[in-house]
């Protein structure tokens, strides 16, 4: 691979007469050896811009922002700070915070990449902790509740995907039903009542650490790293790209798209079902009002991480950077005594940001496009 | 100092629609020096151009040669890095697609840039509506629409009717209607006869005249050579982001001449031979009594292994229609689709890719592309189910046959690690047609394959497309360019209005025979097959 050649720049200028007699062709010929073949392109690529490499320059930016919110809590708490130990908890904490979040974004992130959305998952969440908890579900034990938690999320992930594939709902409007409906049957098989777990196992999954790290961070890094696989190293990854992407261009490649579209709402109701048991075990408790608003944190989170909300684009380190960043800005608060509302106010804040600085990426491909006006 | 520019000529600005101060042969736009880099590519490697007024001027250059690029420039897309535009006289920067249409320059895009979910009059006014006390004069907006739409030959489109309803060649004529609905003095055109069909390219060539009679510039960009014989004045040609021949005649310069300073090579823009044996084999796909209402109707055709058949006919013949049908991505409401004797479910893409069918769309953006993904995952996106391993993909495989195939289709750039929306158009086609190179396919449905892809690429695709079928694959091509159909297919369908109406060896055809038939409704001979 050639850079272009430098010298053609003299010759050039005297070819160029305002009418150029026709040049003999042979000497055209000669000037083109100059150039090699494709001698516009340049060889090599910037050492990011591998396969990923739009995706990893986002997550750069990700984990600059969290470098920045962790200086602010070394400024702001300087006396906490200097303590090594109670840095390392703290870390710790910030982990637990955002481990149930961040298995629920993992799932929401496959639904939004495969060009869809999920409000559901907040509700999913509490119809398996509620089902997982019952008193008939608790005698058979761990594996029993684990279980049920799993297929609960599972089945209504599953019908969410048939409602919107084959049932041709738009996914906003069937997973919203579904939230109000999962919601609605977690209150009616737990009588609106708060149902304690007696279950030692899981109640510990909660409380046990291994080699000083909670099981609970296990868990979610088990679950981003099976995504992480899932998503760039499969052929469910490849096609869940295809089918957010360009939709038309899946099918007319031979790609199910109606299928992968089921199965990806299946994969964010078990990951509901993961989050279920982990936050019963935390609360060492289920209710039909656990996990509320998580559809808007795990989306938000995604939307951070730089998934594309149409589609198309988004990877799994940047989705977990933005529960983390999350998590991060709640214990920045919480260390600092300071009220939720305005912690509130600022996580909206770094949302729009967010969009915003997505935006402008966005912007610059549209003008490629030639239009960049819709409002004048 | 892009403001500063910009205010001197919108100050000017006519209102007329024709300009009334322009003054035929005088030099509206003169480009000395243009470069333009992206991340990795230099696309515009000082380039110069002088356009006059009431000329057209062609841009001719490969695939990648940085024609998109440099009108991109003109049309405030993109900022030069570094060279001077010159506008009437004047420096110029364009800061946006705004400030260049407000100074008179308008623009047809390669790439269609519609809003779908708009409708025809909404798309041929986007960003300068009519306005009456901050209101759109919707009646003032449709009657202008139809009278543009008049003008271009199409009255029969609806200024109403939603953009997405329209089948492509519609939407090009959506396109020229936008361009016409400023007050331009510059028209630019990125390959507007790619996606028309030849009674509709005369119709282009008579609007570009009345326009140039009226002392309006047009920049005419074209792989075709016949058609830049038949309505340029002068040709610039580009090779590798560079001005290699400037202003020379459009008329009679040698065909060798362009071609060489193009591509620094004589290609010889002929067909590859039929191999003299033409031993029927076995028949691959049969179709029987095929109808959609609306589209086509009781079609019935075969295709044997290691055949070409073509499909010529006018865009809206339903041809497009047909293929998609044969593939399952349309339901047909009779007749039946058959490869190698099983029937294939109706309406199943999936049923056809694994009965070994493929098919290269018809309009790669919206129907073939996934633009923000690399080029090996585009190439491989039908495959690479097959590369896997339990599951696993196999991106060293699949890089491996994508440069494989790049190779072969001469792609440029060759990394088939960038996104494919950095590619130019004619070689984003590649990747289209590419894909279904790979794999097993036995037969290949081929709707427009060579639209956009230059001289030398398109004879590198014809030897591809006739290796495959040497090698027993079937093929089943559609094409507007009736000289393509008739050099690449062993026997050739023609079809009008949705009906097959003649059906003979290539052999026994000739361009005019097939264009009467295309086109003349009153022809008789051939009666539905
Ligand atoms: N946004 C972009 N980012 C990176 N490279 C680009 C971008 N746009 C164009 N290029 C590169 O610039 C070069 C010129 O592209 P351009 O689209 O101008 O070619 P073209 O002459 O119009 O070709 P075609 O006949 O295929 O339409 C190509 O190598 C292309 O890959
Ligand atoms: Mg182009």
């Amino acid at each position: 691979m050639s850079d272009t050649s430098p010298t053609a720049t003299p010759e050039r200028a005297a070819q160029l007469p305002a009418q150029s007699p026709p040049v003999d062709p042979a000497e055209t010929a000669a000037a083109s050896e100059k150039t090699t073949h494709g001698g516009a392109t340049a060889g090599r690529l910037s050492w990011w811009s591998g396969d990923s490499g739009e995706g990893a320059k986002r997550n750069l930016g990700l984990i600059g922002v969290l470098l920045v919110l962790i200086a602010i809590g070394a400024l702001t708490r300087s006396d906490l700070y200097s303590n090594p130990d109670w840095v390392w908890d703290n870390v710790l904490s910030i982990l637990k915070l955002a481990s149930v979040v961040g298995v629920v974004t993992v799932g929401m992130t496959f639904v939004i990449i495969g060009g869809g959305i999920d409000l559901s998952v907040g509700a999913i969440v509490a119809l398996a902790g509620v089902w997982c908890t019952t008193l008939a579900t608790q005698s058979y034990g761990a594996g029993g509740m684990i279980f049920s938690a799993l297929t609960v999320g599972l089945a209504v992930g599953l019908v969410n995907g048939l409602l919107i594939s084959y049932g041709r709902l738009v996914p906003f409007i069937a997973t919203l039903a579904m939230l109000v409906a999962a919601r609605g049957l977690a209150a009616e098989i737990s009588d609106k009542q708060t149902q304690v777990s007696d279950n030692q196992f899981i109640n510990g999954i909660a409380s046990n650490s291994l080699l000083g790290i909670p099981l609970l961070v296990y868990i979610l890094a088990a679950v981003v790293a099976a995504g992480w696989v899932l998503l760039n190293r499969t052929t469910f990854g490849r096609r869940t790209v295809a089918v957010g992407g360009n939709p038309e261009a899946a099918r007319l490649a031979g790609i199910n798209v109606k299928r992968h579209s089921v199965l990806l709402y299946a994969l964010s109701g078990l990951c509901c079902g993961i989050a279920a048991i982990m936050l019963t075990a935390q609360a060492t408790s289920a209710q039909a009002a656990m996990a509320n608003l998580y559809e808007l944190d795990a989306i938000a989170a995604a939307i951070i991480g730089g998934t594309l909300l149409s589609g198309g684009r988004g990877t799994i380190i940047g989705s977990l950077l933005g529960v983390i960043i999350f998590s991060t800005i709640t214990n920045l608060f919480a260390i600092n005594g300071l009220s939720t509302e305005a912690q509130n106010m600022v996580k909206g804040g770094i949302i729009v940001a967010a969009v915003l600085v997505q935006q402008v990426q966005f912007r610059s491909l549209t003008q490629f496009l030639g239009r960049n006006r819709l409002t004048t | 100092m892009s403001e500063q520019s910009e205010e001197t000529v919108v100050t000017d600005a006519p209102l007329v629609e024709a300009p009334a101060d322009a003054v035929a042969g005088e030099v509206v736009l003169r480009l000395t020096d243009v470069v333009k880099t992206f991340p990795g590519v230099r696309a515009l490697d000082g380039v110069q151009l002088e356009v006059r007024a009431g000329e057209v001027h062609c841009l001719l250059g490969q695939n990648g040669a940085g024609k998109s690029t440099l009108i991109k420039v003109l049309a405030g897309v993109h900022r030069p890095d570094s060279g001077q535009v010159e506008w009437r006289g004047e420096p110029a920067t364009f800061a946006n697609p705004q400030a260049a249409m407000r100074a008179g320059i308008a623009t047809i895009y390669q790439e269609l840039d519609l809003v779908e979910d708009l409708s025809v009059a909404e798309n041929a006014f986007l960003g300068h509506e009519p306005r009456r006390f901050g209101f759109v004069r919707r009646g003032y907006m449709a009657r202008r629409t139809r009278q543009i739409l008049g003008r271009l030959g199409h009255a029969e489109i609806p200024p109403n009717r939603m953009v997405r309803t329209l089948p492509a060649a519609g939407k090009q004529v959506v396109s020229m209607a936008r361009a016409l609905s400023h007050e331009a003095r510059l028209i630019i055109m990125d390959e507007p006869s790619a996606v028309l069909a030849h009674d509709e390219v005369g119709n282009l060539f008579r609007i570009i005249r009345e326009l140039t009679a009226q002392g309006i510039a047009v920049i005419y960009i074209s792989h075709r050579l016949e058609e830049i014989r038949e309505i340029g004045d002068r040709v610039t040609v580009l090779k590798d982001g560079r001005t290699t021949a400037a202003n020379l005649p459009a008329r009679d310069t040698p065909t060798r001449d362009l071609v060489s300073r193009m591509t620094g090579r004589t290609i010889e823009y002929v067909f590859p031979d039929r191999p003299a044996d033409t031993g029927p084999g076995a028949e691959l796909l049969t179709v029987e009594g095929l109808t959609r209402s609306g589209e086509f109707a009781d079609v019935s055709l075969s295709v044997r292994a290691g055949e070409i058949v073509g499909i010529a006919g006018l865009v809206g013949s339903g041809r497009s229609e047909l293929l998609e049908t044969i593939y399952g991505a349309r339901r047909a409401e009779a007749g039946s689709v058959r490869m190698a004797g099983r029937a294939l479910r109706p309406g199943s893409v999936g049923a056809a890719v694994r009965a070994g069918m493929g098919m290269a769309p018809e309009e790669r953006k919206s129907q073939a592309l996934l633009l923000g993904e690399p080029i090996y995952r585009n190439v491989t996106l039908a495959t690479f189910g097959r590369y896997a391993r339990a599951g696993f993909t196999d991106a060293g495989r699949e890089r491996a046959e994508a440069d494989r195939i790049a190779e072969s289709l001469e792609l440029r750039p060759r990394d088939v690690r960038r996104p494919v929306r950095t590619l130019s158009g004619g070689n984003q086609q590649k990747v289209v047609v590419g894909r279904w190179l790979l794999g097993d396919t036995k037969l290949l449905l081929l709707d427009e394959p060579t639209r956009g892809v230059d001289v030398g690429a398109r004879a590198e695709l014809y030897q591809v497309i006739r290796a495959l079928a040497a090698r027993g694959v079937g093929v089943l091509l559609v094409s507007s360019e009736v000289p393509e159909v008739l050099g690449l297919a062993d026997r050739v369908l023609v079809m009008r209005e949705g009906r097959v109406v003649r059906e003979a060896p290539a052999g026994e055809l000739d361009e005019n025979t097939v264009l009467d038939l295309v086109m003349a409704g009153s022809l008789m001979e051939g009666a539905p097959a």
